[in-house]
């Protein structure tokens, strides 16, 4: 469970978060939505120390990650793992190099050990037979997978996924959505999703969370998103036409 | 942006190159990868460099010889002796702040805007001491390797000359000259050069590359940034060791 409490954060006197108190749960997707600009990625930032908060608290199962020391956080992050809107593959490095990254520098695995858990994670992404592939001789979906796998490669309790469905085609999107949720069921994981995909917020939305100019303006469940009220969340996912027929339809 | 706020950050980002490594493997593994690229990999280009640079030398020192009370013999010490002070050291180092300074911040600076380094960063790399220290010390411990490869083709481009015959000086005369002895301070510089140099050139590069900002543009600025910068202050080490020592 990662709790966030009354987070700021500015840049240059510009407040981006006003205040954000969220709680995300267990084994579960946690949606965070919103247009873009709204601050969902200086949020997920923050929660993994890329910035630095200038007021609050993330507590990832009590433990205040604001306050602890680098070293303390070192070691908390090996506890994390984390999917890049761009996926932020190493270049240089094959798709087995790039999952198996994180098991040479941090493990004492025997190259027979971390050669069998980067052939289970890219199985448990199924990614077969791309192993001495460099990232830029994969699709964008393929490299999706390169990105979960080297995120979860060390069995993390928390995964962030930024946009994990931009630039894929739908079918593409869906396919990654549910792989991510498989995932988080399977190894029991926190995981916080960004998206501005409506598909995700209904097919893995298990709690979701609406931000807009940077405050949190409605919690609930992907389903409770097509009756809520709110009048920015409203805007948002009405904003088109096949949502806003879809509602209709329901009426 | 001042300069101090440069320096300042430039020092903690040198600073932070002495904690201590996450997995002493993989900083091995990268040190010889930058070795193979820096050291390896410029070999060529310095050798040819030197080359000319050792043959238009001895060209124009025999040249101005002529007509001299200074015996033609001369020539080879001169030649000798200024490869080793400025002419191998500081070409090289200005070509190497093309080659490899370029070369090291657009690698950074491509892994700063493509999210790379925070990628590192949020396993828990230290990314300052992991990225840029193998790069740091390969070429220090690169650079007066390629410099004394340097010197000797810069002597061999002298030696061509005299057996063209054209310029006025025998081989005979060439190799008397760089038989007389070197002495002990003028190898000293030559090495203090060669790692100032190489330390300057790498450390520069690689500030500038790892604090890219401003998407591609800025990779190319940062680049650019990367190769002025380290030749200026090549220039003005070159300067100050000589004021300094000699
Ligand atoms: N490093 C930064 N410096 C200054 N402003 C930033 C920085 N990162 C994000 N912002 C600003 O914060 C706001 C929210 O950005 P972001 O979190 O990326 O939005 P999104 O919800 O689309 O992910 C934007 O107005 C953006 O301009
Ligand atoms: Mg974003």
């Amino acid at each position: 469970m990662i709790q966030v409490k009354d987070l700021y954060k500015s840049f240059n006197g510009n407040d981006v978060l006003k205040g954000i108190n969220i709680t995300m749960n267990e084994g579960k997707c946690n949606l965070v939505i919103g247009k873009s600009g709204a601050g969902k990625t200086v949020l997920i930032k923050c929660m993994v120390g890329l910035y630095e908060p200038t007021k609050g608290e993330i507590l990832y199962d009590n433990r205040d990650f604001v306050k602890m020391t680098d070293k303390e956080r070192k070691h908390l992050r090996m506890e994390m793992g984390m999917l890049f809107q761009g996926n932020a593959l190493f270049d240089s490095m094959t798709v087995e190099d790039n999952v198996r990254f994180p098991l040479d520098m941090f493990t004492s695995m025997t190259k027979k050990e971390k050669a069998a858990r980067v052939d289970e994670i890219l199985s448990r992404v199924n990614l077969k037979g791309a192993h001495k592939k460099f990232p830029s001789e994969i699709s964008g979906g393929m490299m999706k997978r390169v990105g979960i796998a080297r995120a979860i490669v060390q069995k993390p309790r928390y995964l962030f996924c930024d946009e994990p469905n931009s630039g894929l085609d739908p079918i593409t999107s869906i396919v990654i959505d549910e792989l991510i949720q498989e995932i988080t069921l399977d190894l029991n994981i926190t995981t916080v999703i960004n998206t501005h995909d409506m598909n995700s917020v209904m097919g893995i939305g298990d709690k979701v969370i609406y931000i807009h100019e940077g405050e949190v303006h409605w919690e609930g469940s992907g389903k409770e998103v097509m009756t809520s009220k709110e009048t920015e969340l409203n805007n948002f996912v009405f904003a088109s036409k096949f949502w806003k027929s879809i509602k209709e339809d329901q009426k | 942006m001042n300069f101090f706020y440069h320096l300042g950050r430039y020092t903690k980002t040198l600073y932070s190159l002495f904690s201590r490594p996450e997995k002493a493997a993989m900083y091995w593994k990268e040190l010889f990868r930058q070795m193979n690229l820096i050291g390896v990999g410029s070999v060529g280009i310095i050798s040819i460099m030197t080359l000319f640079i050792g043959a238009v030398t001895s060209v124009q020192f025999a040249y101005q010889l002529q007509g001299n009370l200074i015996p033609m013999w001369y020539i080879g010490i001169i030649v000798r002796d200024s490869l080793m002070l400025e002419l191998a050291p500081t070409l090289s180092a200005l070509l190497l702040a093309g080659k490899v300074g370029s070369n090291i911040s657009s690698e950074l600076g491509t892994m700063r805007i493509s999210e790379q380094i925070d990628a590192m960063k949020i396993m828990g790399v230290n990314t300052t001491s992991y990225l840029i220290g193998p790069k740091v010390l390969a070429s220090v411990l690169v650079m007066p390797l390629l410099i004394i490869f340097g010197v000797a083709f810069g002597i061999v481009g002298g030696l061509l000359v005299a057996l063209g015959g054209t310029s006025g000086f025998t081989t005979t005369e060439f190799i008397r000259g760089l038989q007389d002895p070197i002495r002990d301070f003028d190898t000293i510089i030559m090495f203090i050069k060669s790692l100032s140099f190489a330390f300057i050139i790498t450390s520069i590069s690689a500030y500038q590359g790892f604090h890219t900002t401003g998407g591609v543009v800025g990779v190319g600025q940062a680049s650019t940034r990367a190769v002025v910068y380290s030749s200026i202050v090549v220039i003005i080490a070159d300067f100050l060791i000589a004021a300094l020592l000699l």
